[in-house]
């Protein structure tokens, strides 16, 4: 069992995330953390300061954070987009789809059944922000 | 009266609680009284039944008859399917849940 | 028929491997209830009144013989030998077993089916017209879109934890058989001013609680940019639809909130970002999906007489069967809905029966229609007697289609733990009372439409008459609504007032229908006289 999971090669960010408002207040703040009903386009000017953001999960039915992944990965973030709250085995692989590339669950994750989850799926129909090749560009090249 | 009910996870019937164990068969039914919820947490974490849950019932000379038409129907079966009931063989079956 | 390739094959399979292992973790309790439960909507499995109940997915409501006679199979060996088809071209199955769910989607996965996203808070079964490639008045054949957006839609990982369930219906013609302003996107194939097919997109529709008609809110997206637009579409929902209360979770109310024109705005303005994203497929992928579209081989000089000697074979014909755009064919429907019987119901012989029939005159296809009817597409009109004779020994010959009798309804208190009130008996009921053909025909086309409770899976708002179920202190009442339509004349049915019993209610059903044989004009049927002379004089007559 793990209680956190971090996808990346560099170095862990060790400085806390900052609420929006707070972040706004604050040019030397590099890591930030939004609520799922936060908009991530505020954060779109700044994201080459940012190194880490936090993407509250405050229920793993509250889908929002799924959209703000995408955002700010299709504007070009390319720092740590940790997902946090309730995040659980079996949405974990939507996140890292969605661009999320590190974890932070309320509760630990089975490793065995996560590896599983991660592994099962050899095609995915669309694209989305992780370099996955969509089936319909397999198709047509 | 209350009567405990929840379903069979694995298979999905619907079960009453007997004061010991969990049965297909309302008739087997107790009167749970303010333990309901008690007891619900316990089979719940004991994995013994899913989504436990209490209702209000009569007791008569059948057996439990639960107040609500909602749940005497999903004691019994469809009323438009006799056939799939658990009392396939009884014409009396569906005038006592209506 | 869409064939899955090697793609689309693995795709199923894993996922029926995922729900697999899922499921042995709930047995094993590693997964709470509250944990299971997305999960296990998100295929098709919920707990009911009885037992878990399993949707099956038909794909904007297509599917062969192979995959009917594998339903039938099917509820023969898990269920109890019948299945129900709902209101979204789907097929349900009552008394399945979480333990059984598993091998049960193994075997949807040899004839290319399963139960994915048919329930749960994302994108549902894309549904669509019934007689797509058959009829005369669409302008091409809406299917390779909605295949399209089936695959677009399939574990789409940004859009799979919406504020609720999503449904999208596709037609191509102005017609509209699949009720496409009632949901939450609606979409009519069109042509523009260049003659280039493209999709015009309606949203905000839906039933409910709050019953509302979809707002025109593009005129025409082309190809390429089809599926980026969807996505904006849903990606504003799912930043701004509600998620505090469920009544209030639909796109429909955001939509009713921000008000068309400024949800389309933020569409606009979602779409310009994600365009160039580059997620839109190729013209190739969706000539590819639409050359499985491509008519059968009719053939060429296939007679187009048909003989009408038996009377009640004549009767069928006029009723039941619809004309078909190439010579010689025909469209058949196939009611579901016996007198005194439940509708859209079938027993595991008659699927088998309609699987045959497919295979032998309709070019092996059927389809499942948004009123719980089966339609075959593509019947030589030479094979029109042969195929009444065959429905006809397995109770399938009803001659009600879109008559009084040819009632939509769901399940109800009999089989929904949502429900408050059963439907069934009062379906069984109006049936029973208006058994005589004749009267039938007399009062013609009237789609009657029962919901055992508020969500209205039973369409009640957009019935010619709608009856709603309530619990009325803990007994079955039932509201009466006139004047409601899924067509082109789409509209919401009126309320006539207090609810009656259920045997009050046919009573006063019949009561509103004998205003209707006194007070209409030729050629009226029982929805225009009623926008015709108001609710006024129905009220008179059924209140007294």
């Amino acid at each position: 069992m793990v209680e956190f999971l971090r996808y990346r090669d560099d170095e862990a960010h060790d400085e806390p995330a900052v609420t929006l408002d707070s972040f706004f207040g604050q040019s030397n703040a590099t890591a930030v953390r939004i609520e799922s009903g936060e908009d991530a386009r505020a954060l779109l000017p700044h994201l080459s300061r940012i190194a880490l953001i936090e993407v509250s999960f405050p229920s793993f039915r509250d889908g929002r954070g799924y959209s703000t992944a995408r955002i700010l990965r299709e504007a070009g973030y390319e720092g740590e987009l940790r997902a946090q709250g309730d995040v659980l085995v079996d949405q974990i692989p939507l996140m890292r789809r969605c661009g999320f590339d590190s974890f932070a669950p309320d509760a630990p994750i089975d490793e065995e059944t996560l590896t599983a989850a991660l592994d099962r799926y050899n095609f995915r129909y669309q694209a989305a922000a992780d370099s996955i090749v969509p089936v319909w560009k397999l198709r047509h090249g | 009266m209350k009567l405990l009910t929840g379903n069979d996870l694995p298979t999905g019937d619907v079960v009453w609680w007997t004061g010991e164990s969990w049965s297909r068969h309302l008739a087997e039914a107790v009167d749970v009284g303010d333990k309901g919820d008690l007891i619900a947490a316990t089979e719940v974490a004991a994995r013994r039944v899913n989504v436990p849950y209490v209702i209000d019932a009569e007791a008569t000379p059948e057996g439990p008859r639960p107040a609500h038409i909602k749940d005497r129907i999903r004691a019994l079966g469809p009323t438009v399917r006799p056939d799939l009931t658990l009392k396939p063989a009884d014409p009396q079956a569906g005038s006592w849940v209506i | 028929m869409y064939k899955y390739d090697e793609y689309d094959a693995s795709i199923v399979a894993a996922r029926v491997e995922e729900f697999r292992d899922q499921v042995q973790r709930r047995l094993a309790g590693h997964l709470t209830e509250d944990q299971f439960k997305p999960l296990r909507l998100m295929n098709g499995l919920y707990l009911q009144l009885h037992a878990y109940m399993l949707r099956v997915a038909v794909p904007y409501g297509t599917l062969d013989s192979q995959q009917m006679h594998m339903l039938a199979h099917i509820a023969r060996k898990y269920d109890r030998g019948y299945g129900h088809f709902t209101t979204r071209q789907n097929l349900q199955y009552n008394w399945i077993k979480l333990e059984d769910a598993p091998d049960i989607l193994a075997e949807l996965a040899t004839v290319e089916m399963h139960a994915i996203q048919t329930s749960g808070n994302c994108i549902r079964n894309i549904s669509s017209d019934q007689f797509a490639g058959a009829a005369a008045d669409e302008i091409t054949d809406p299917r390779p879109w909605a295949e399209l957006l089936r695959q677009w839609s399939t574990f789409h990982p940004e859009f799979s934890y919406l504020p609720r369930k999503f449904k999208i219906a596709v037609i191509a013609s102005d017609t509209d058989r699949a009720a496409m302003r009632l949901h939450d996107i609606g979409i009519q194939i069109v042509r523009n001013d260049a003659g280039d097919l493209g999709a015009r997109i309606y949203a905000g529709g839906g039933m409910g609680r709050t019953p509302m008609i979809g707002s025109l809110i593009k005129e025409f997206v082309p190809f390429a940019d089809f599926v980026s637009y969807l996505e904006a579409c849903l990606r504003v929902y799912n930043r701004h639809g509600r998620r505090d209360n469920i009544y209030k979770a639909r796109i429909k109310i955001l939509i009713h909130a921000l008000g068309a024109d400024e949800y389309a705005r933020q569409v606009e303005e979602e779409f310009q970002a994600v365009k160039a994203l580059g997620i839109d497929p190729p013209q190739a992928e969706f000539d590819r999906i639409a050359a499985y579209f491509a008519p059968p081989g009719f053939e060429v000089d296939a007679p187009d007489t048909v003989d009408r000697t038996d009377p009640d074979f004549a009767v069928w014909l006029d009723q039941n069967v619809h004309a078909h755009k190439a010579p010689g064919y025909a469209v058949v429907t196939i009611s579901l809905k016996p007198i005194g019987g439940i509708p859209g119901d079938a027993s595991a012989d008659q699927i088998d029966v309609m699987a045959d029939l497919a295979e032998r005159c309709s070019f092996d296809e059927l389809r499942v229609t948004h009123a719980q009817n089966i339609v075959l597409p593509h019947v030589r009109k030479a094979d029109l007697y042969a195929v009444w004779t065959a429905l006809r020994e397995a109770g399938l010959a009803e001659a009600n289609l879109d008559l009084i009798s040819d009632i939509i309804a769901c399940p109800g208190l009999d089989y929904c733990s949502l429900a408050n009130a059963r439907s069934i008996p009062l379906a069984q009921k109006i049936s029973e009372r208006f058994a005589d053909p004749v009267r039938q025909r007399d009062l013609g086309e009237l789609k009657l439409k029962i919901s055992g409770c508020i969500n209205a899976c039973g369409h009640h708002h957009a019935g010619h008459i709608g009856i709603l179920g309530v619990d009325r202190k803990g007994t079955e009442n039932y509201q009466l609504l006139l004047g409601g339509s899924g067509a082109e004349d789409v509209s919401l049915a009126d309320i006539t007032g207090p609810g009656f019993s259920e045997d009050g209610v046919v009573d006063a059903i019949e009561r509103a229908t004998d205003v209707y044989v006194r007070e209409r004009t030729p050629g009226e049927r029982f929805v225009d006289t009623y926008r015709r002379i108001g609710m006024a004089p129905f009220k008179e007559a059924i209140y007294g």
